[in-house]
């Protein structure tokens, strides 16, 4: 199972995002995009989710344009976590959770599916002892394994995440990192948007490096991210070495005096 | 107190708020006289019983439209006048009092449901793609507008008395309602009133924020368009036959969120439930008050409601320090 990007453009009001974007991405990997900022990570995965059509190119989901899946279906297949952690209601845990079972949701109240699907993604994310909570009393680190258990609960095959460790303490930064890689073991697409190098290199399958709406390189952790690509995409200064148990390891310096 | 028993209670307070109206009044008149064939009868029949049913669903197809306008706009300070439809009404209503069209039947009628539609259009035709903002932008604008023109009709009037009966009609209320009158609105409302009430699902997945909805398979320019016909049809209609009655909008389903918690879809018929309670309520008191005339429904809501939601806003603050 693969979600492909075949010569993706996109401009934002005439200005171009991304230009000739090919990309793959494969179930049972957690698939990091990089790239600083407004080199176009986010529009990319707006693409992958189907909330924007690109201007040319397509993105395809196995053989399937992802523009002519009907939004039900497309959101069954594709789970986004967008960026933000936006809720506005102060609705309970448990409420915002099942907000994820909407795609499958038929009749008028949930079935038995729908529930077992929401106590799996609670569990998962260790939620329940908040499930009866207010979203909005929650801390930021529970709010945001909350979300996550929203898209989960809806059973996607594919989950996007856009840059879900903002605002997170590095503890919670490694929960959700945690539960994202699990995710992927267990047979999901997993495709992150992430700011930290380091994560990226500890948690990552496969790397997109995005640079000025382009892709400036992909593969894995090694092929990607090197000393001369950080140099040329971030204009910083790092180092890269093996540890003694083979991982790579990386040291930021500081940034290269242009 | 459980949903389904708080809805219980709010249907019991509807019936018996829905019979004050049947009752209250200069003259009160008990069940025993309401099939009486007498004066009480007759006015029981052609006055009594026209204005309770439309306080009942002029207050439900009020607080529901609040209840979803807020739910879209994810703003707990949203009402259905923010889209402009009401003043669009009004000005239709105006035109057809300073027209003399009002003397005709339905004239006025047809002439309020006319600007509602207008507003519509032009609101889908504003915001189309814009969003929320876009909407929330396009309603401001054709409310002023709207506005403006009403005042400029007013200014116009060939007489004081014409002015005054416009201003007077505007003021909102459910006086001399004919039955043939709320015969013409109800199909109106109820039909608003339907698609309102099917908009729960994507009002709820709205709670994760635009990009969250669609995620969830939400169309949301499909939601923007039924919210605007449901709307324009609900609250067109209610301020074709009743002026401009605000308040209940903004007020009710603040009071429901109280009762109900906050998730948009469970507060949609308990906030139509909660309008029809207190513009029913209401209604019946402003008859109640002793003098010649007879308050303004539209102006004993906002006389009773800006101090109360004073109050909520205070609470609100405090909550949030």
């Amino acid at each position: 199972m693969t979600l492909t990007v075949r010569n993706l453009s996109f401009a934002h009001a005439h200005k171009p995002t991304l230009a000739g974007i090919d990309a793959t991405f494969e179930a049972r990997k957690l698939s990091v995009i990089l790239g600083p900022n407004g080199a176009g990570k986010s529009t990319l995965l707006a693409c992958l989710a189907g909330l924007l059509s690109p201007d040319t190119g397509a993105a395809h989901l196995d053989d399937e344009d992802i523009r002519n899946m009907a939004p039900t279906a497309r959101a069954r297949q594709i789970g986004l976590l967008p960026q933000g952690a936006e809720t506005h209601w102060a609705i309970t845990s448990e409420a915002l959770v099942a907000l994820g079972r909407i795609p499958h949701m038929r009749g008028a109240g949930p079935s038995a599916d729908d529930r077992r699907a929401i106590s799996a993604a609670m569990s998962a994310t260790a939620t329940e002892s908040f499930a009866n909570r207010p979203v909005t009393q929650l801390s930021g680190g529970e709010r945001a394994r909350v979300l996550l258990a929203r898209v989960l609960a809806g059973e996607p095959q594919w989950i996007l995440a856009d840059e879900p460790l903002a605002n997170l303490d590095p503890g919670f930064q490694l929960d959700i990192l945690g539960l994202l890689r699990r995710q992927a073991e267990a047979g999901k697409g997993v495709i992150a948007v992430l700011h930290d190098l380091h994560h990226a290199v500890r948690f990552a399958d496969h790397i997109l490096l995005l640079h000025e709406g382009r892709v400036f390189a992909q593969g894995s952790v090694s092929e990607v991210i090197t000393a001369a690509n950080l140099a040329q995409v971030y204009g910083i200064d790092a180092n890269l070495f093996k540890d003694e148990e083979g991982a790579v390891q990386l040291i930021i310096k500081g940034k290269i005096s242009s | 107190m459980k949903p389904r028993s708080l809805t219980s209670l709010l249907l019991l307070l509807t019936v018996a708020a829905f019979m004050l109206s049947l009752m209250a009044g200069k003259v009160w008149i008990w069940p025993s006289a309401w099939a009486a064939d007498n004066a009480d009868g007759w006015i029981f029949l052609e006055l009594r019983l026209p204005r309770a049913v439309l306080g009942l669903c002029i207050g439900a197809v009020l607080g529901l439209s609040g209840a979803v306008m807020q739910g879209y706009l994810r703003n707990p300070l949203a009402d259905p006048t923010v889209l402009g439809v009401s003043a669009s009404a009004a000005l239709g209503g105006v035109v057809a009092i300073y027209l003399g069209v009002n003397m005709l039947p339905f004239g006025l009628f047809a002439c309020a449901m006319l600007g509602a539609g207008a507003s519509i259009l032009l609101l889908l035709a504003i915001s189309r793609g814009g969003g929320p903002i876009g909407f929330i932008l396009g309603g401001m604008v054709l409310s002023t507008l709207a506005g403006a023109l009403t005042a400029f009709v007013i200014s116009i009037a060939p007489n004081p008395f014409a002015a005054s009966e416009i201003i007077n009609w505007l003021m909102g209320a459910l006086t001399d309602r004919l039955v043939a009158d709320v015969g013409t609105a109800l199909p109106f409302m109820a039909a608003g009133a339907v698609l309102l009430l099917s908009t729960g699902r994507a009002l709820d997945a709205l709670t994760l924020g635009e990009n969250g909805a669609r995620s969830l398979g939400i169309n949301l320019f499909r939601l923007q368009w039924i919210i605007v016909l449901g709307v324009g049809l609900a609250v067109g209609a209610s301020v074709a036959v009743s002026g401009v009655v605000g308040f209940v909008g903004l007020i009710v389903p603040h009071l429901i969120r109280a009762l109900y918690g906050e998730q948009p879809s469970g507060i949609l018929l308990p906030s139509a439930l909660g309008g029809a309670i207190l513009t029913l309520t209401a209604d019946s008191l402003v008859r109640l008050v002793p003098g010649p005339g007879e308050v303004r429904l539209g102006i004993a809501m906002a006389v009773l409601g800006s101090p109360f939601f004073l109050l909520l806003l205070l609470r609100y603050r405090k909550a949030s320090a």
